[in-house]
């Protein structure tokens, strides 16, 4: 049987940094996945990182999302931002110690020449009551093929223990 | 000191590196818009609850209970 989900790359933190790209992706997929277990130097909850492709600060950037606790769901959308895949929601400071939100990333078409629609879905981990999930529709407006990814937090860092797993999919 | 860490997918070597006057120019960047973009987003929603609240103020003039007035606005 063909294998066709397979590790790309993977990096576990052992110190607190700026930002982590995966540089160099090979083309040979169709799909890429990324899962991510993040916690940032953030003294609150519900709190975000962002993927750039090919590092494109540009205006390309929209999602649609829904999340919520568990009892009341909510909608929101942001349309045509520079801050890249905004990923929600993650863990801060203000989270229990030593716990990490949970995402999954996934890039369909990603050597595509075309505007991606991305989708996230994200869960924060926390020992309370409350922990917020979301599930994103993205839209990456960029129309090069993506050869890497740039994962960070503005002006924050990701800290360690953090671990992000890169996978590529194949349909044959 | 703030850094920077590349993984290559081809080789697999992984690089750290300090953060270059650019991106931290770009990071600070970021975080302000970043910032104005959330207050932004608050300020939307307070507009939103606070045309729900007028809304429900006037159902609730005409004659509308409650229950009616939830009913329609869910």
């Amino acid at each position: 049987m063909p294998v066709t989900y397979q590790l790309i790359a993977s990096n576990v933190l052992s110190s607190n940094v700026a930002s982590i790209t995966f540089s160099a992706i090979p083309s040979t997929y169709t799909d890429l996945v990324l899962r991510a277990s993040v916690r940032k130097n953030q003294a609150t909850t519900a709190t975000e990182f962002y993927i750039k492709p090919n590092s494109d600060s540009g205006s390309n950037y929209s999602f649609t999302m829904v999340y919520g606790t568990g009892s009341v769901a909510t909608t929101s959308s942001f349309a045509s931002n520079t801050n890249g895949l905004l990923i929600r929601y993650i863990d801060g400071t203000s989270n229990t110690a030593n716990t990490f939100s949970s995402s999954e990333i996934y890039i369909p078409n990603y050597n595509s020449t075309a505007t991606k629609p991305i989708s996230s879905f994200s869960v924060e981990e926390n020992n309370t009551t409350s922990a917020t999930m979301a599930v994103q529709a993205h839209l990456y407006a960029g129309t090069s093929a993506i050869t890497s990814l740039l994962i960070g937090v503005p002006s924050l860092t990701i800290l360690a223990g953090s671990s992000f797993y890169l996978y590529g999919i194949k349909n044959s | 000191m703030t850094t920077a860490i590349e993984i290559n997918c081809e080789t697999g070597e992984v690089t750290e590196r300090p953060l270059t006057a650019e991106e931290i120019a770009d990071r600070e960047a970021a975080a302000a818009q970043a910032a104005a973009d959330a207050l932004a987003a608050e300020e939307a929603a307070a507009a939103k609850a606070a045309a729900k609240a007028s809304a429900e103020g006037k159902l609730a003039a005409l004659g509308l209970t409650a229950d009616e007035v939830a009913a329609l606005l869910g």
